[in-house]
């Protein structure tokens, strides 16, 4: 199912003009990352695409269907959302009725509703704190309870706002191996991050977002070494696209092994 | 004389068997810029906690061993009096905003009004710390229509503004941008240097490398290893608990597995250590060839 952004604009009550004519297109089954300064219009941007804000100009596309025309609660179908805070989004007595309660309301039988949970609190191990209140958990598990809650809703497009805060290696390790395994059934992930070492390891694609624009749109690669561009919009490059810079590596790298790779055969030459 | 120490500390959160903290010990110099860092429930919030005077007296449970800033103890304190003497900005920087006032100068000004600073010095101090935390142009803004770090950033502004003698810090760029979060390090880096003694829980150890005095890290509960930053951010025992590296500890490593890197040569954890110790070795091949 493709994504469709077309010349979107949006400007808030207060008239803070946050997104001014964003054109984008992202095909079902991609990996993308959105990085960009705060107040960039990250959030607000993901928030066009299942619904909670409607574009001021423009439009977006949820494969066929124009977000002017249906309801966030139907778009739910299509676009699961995890909020950056999520104590916006938790209201239940326990995590597994967190878990259940979007599925549930996207009308699945008992049986899948079932898997669909279990398989939400295998993938964030949260199955040990399946009857703890969400509240009596720190906020870095209240946020892996708000990405569960998403997980389970089995829609083909998930969007994760700012997941890694807060989060120790093992957990920012456990949503890269979800993001991978999201990846292989065929989702389509859409994920806003400062953590650029996180975004270069796991993601294919890159999104720059500056004042309300795309500034870069394309692979990794292409767009994690563009010092001076990342710069405008208060982005550093990766620690080991630094490395490899200040290097003169002649490849742009974004892990330690393909650092070394690239490193090694240079130094033979 | 150690302007914070703590001596036996260990506390029990309400109807817990297992100490959240355990016999910590802990002295911090005038001016010492301490990184703490740990897993996720290795106890960093509620030392947090503890030397803002949270615990007690807002958190109750039970607190063993005495925590004391110049002299005086946070059980002999109340929680308004601790609180001029040690600010915290808490984790999670939703919620932080007082529900009392309409723009983001007010509500970073709001402490010094309420603690009757003269008109004059209070705005040139709130237009300080605006211009410090990278807000000056939301000023006028609402506090409640801002973007996630925008209202981190309002949360740091309105603790940093009040000049505490203790900084606590826990997290505090969690939502910032890259630039930002090494610009928020720079600014706490002079602020320890005016003599401001700081206390920061963090994940993010590029900055942490280059920015602090010493590292304390935190382990269920206890301090599992201190120092300075470079000897305990390299510490093999770090990665085997599952704590963070920066990417140039981990690169260091894979090359020393491929007997790339001198065992002798110090692992690097900040950019410029990872350069020279990889330009060395540029230069220690390119003269071993004919
Ligand atoms: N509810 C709101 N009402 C008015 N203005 C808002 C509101 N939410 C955000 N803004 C403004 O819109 C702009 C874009 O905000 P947005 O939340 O999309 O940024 P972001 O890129 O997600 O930033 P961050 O990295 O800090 O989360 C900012 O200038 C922000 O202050
Ligand atoms: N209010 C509370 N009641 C009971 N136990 C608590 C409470 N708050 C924290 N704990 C427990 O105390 C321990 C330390 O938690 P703390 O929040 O200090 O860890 P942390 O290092 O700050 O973790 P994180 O990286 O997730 O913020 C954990 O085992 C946690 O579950
Ligand atoms: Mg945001
Ligand atoms: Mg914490």
């Amino acid at each position: 199912m493709n994504i469709c952004v077309e010349n979107l604009s949006f400007r808030y009550p207060n008239g803070v003009l946050a997104l001014q004519g964003v054109s984008l297109e992202i095909a079902s089954g991609e990996q993308v990352a959105i990085i960009g300064q705060n107040g960039a219009g990250k959030t607000t941007l993901v928030k066009h695409l299942n619904g909670l804000l409607q574009p001021t100009e423009g439009r977006v596309l949820i494969g066929d269907w124009d977000t002017r025309k249906y309801s966030v609660a139907k778009l739910a179908q299509r676009v699961g959302y995890v909020f950056q805070n999520p104590d916006e989004q938790l209201f239940t007595k326990t995590v597994a009725e967190e878990i259940a309660f979007g599925p549930r309301n996207l009308g699945y039988s008992k049986e899948r509703l079932q898997t669909l949970v279990e398989d939400a609190l295998q993938l964030t191990q949260l199955q040990a704190m399946r009857s703890a209140n969400p509240y009596d958990l720190s906020p870095t598990w209240r946020k892996m309870v708000a990405i569960a809650s998403i997980l389970a809703m089995d829609t083909p497009i998930l969007i994760f706002d700012e997941p890694t805060t807060g989060q120790d290696a093992a957990s920012v390790g456990r949503l890269a191996t979800i993001i991978a395994e999201l990846k292989q059934r065929g989702k389509t992930v859409i994920t806003i991050t400062h953590d650029i070492d996180f975004c270069a390891e796991n993601f294919g694609r890159v999104i720059v977002m500056g004042n309300g624009q795309v500034l870069l749109d394309g692979s990794a690669k292409e767009v994690l070494g563009q010092e001076a561009i990342l710069a405008q919009t208060f982005v550093d490059p990766p620690q080991i696209t630094r490395l490899g810079l200040r290097l003169g590596l002649t490849e742009v790298v974004c892990t330690p092994q393909e650092f070394l790779d690239v490193f090694e055969t240079q130094c033979a030459a | 004389m150690p302007v914070v120490r703590l001596q036996q500390v260990t506390y029990y959160y309400p109807l817990t068997e297992t100490p959240a903290l355990q016999d910590i010990n802990l002295e911090i110099e005038e001016g010492e810029f301490i990184a703490v860092i740990g897993p996720n429930g290795a106890g960093k919030s509620t030392l947090c906690y503890t030397l803002a005077g949270f615990i007690p007296h807002f958190y109750k449970g039970e607190l063993q061993g005495t925590v004391e800033v110049d002299g005086r103890s946070t059980q002999d304190s109340n929680l308004s009096d601790w609180v001029l003497r040690v600010g915290l900005v808490f984790q999670n920087p939703f919620n932080q905003i007082s529900g009392a006032k309409y723009t983001v100068f007010e509500e970073v000004a709001f402490g010094l009004e309420n603690r009757g600073v003269p008109r004059n010095e209070m705005i040139q101090r709130v237009e300080e710390v605006l211009e410090m935390t990278g807000i000056a142009d939301l000023a006028a803004r609402s506090p409640y229509s801002l973007s996630g770090g925008q209202q981190q950033r309002v949360a740091l502004a309105s603790i940093l503004v009040m000049q505490p003698k203790v900084l606590v810090l826990d997290e505090p760029t969690s939502q910032m941008d890259p630039i930002g979060t090494r610009e928020v390090f720079g600014v706490i880096r002079k602020m320890a240097q005016k003599g401001m003694t700081v206390v920061m829980a963090e994940h993010k150890m590029e900055w942490i490398a280059q920015f602090a005095d010493r590292v304390i890290a935190l382990w269920e509960g206890k301090i599992f290893l201190e120092g300075k930053p470079q000897q305990v951010l390299t510490d093999e025992r770090l990665a085997e608990k599952g704590f963070g590296v920066s990417r140039y500890t981990t690169t260091a490593r894979l090359a020393l597995s491929r007997g790339l890197w001198q065992a002798e040569r110090p692992l690097p954890v900040t950019l410029e250590e990872a350069v020279s110790g990889f330009a060395a070795i540029r230069n220690g091949q390119s003269k071993g060839k004919p």
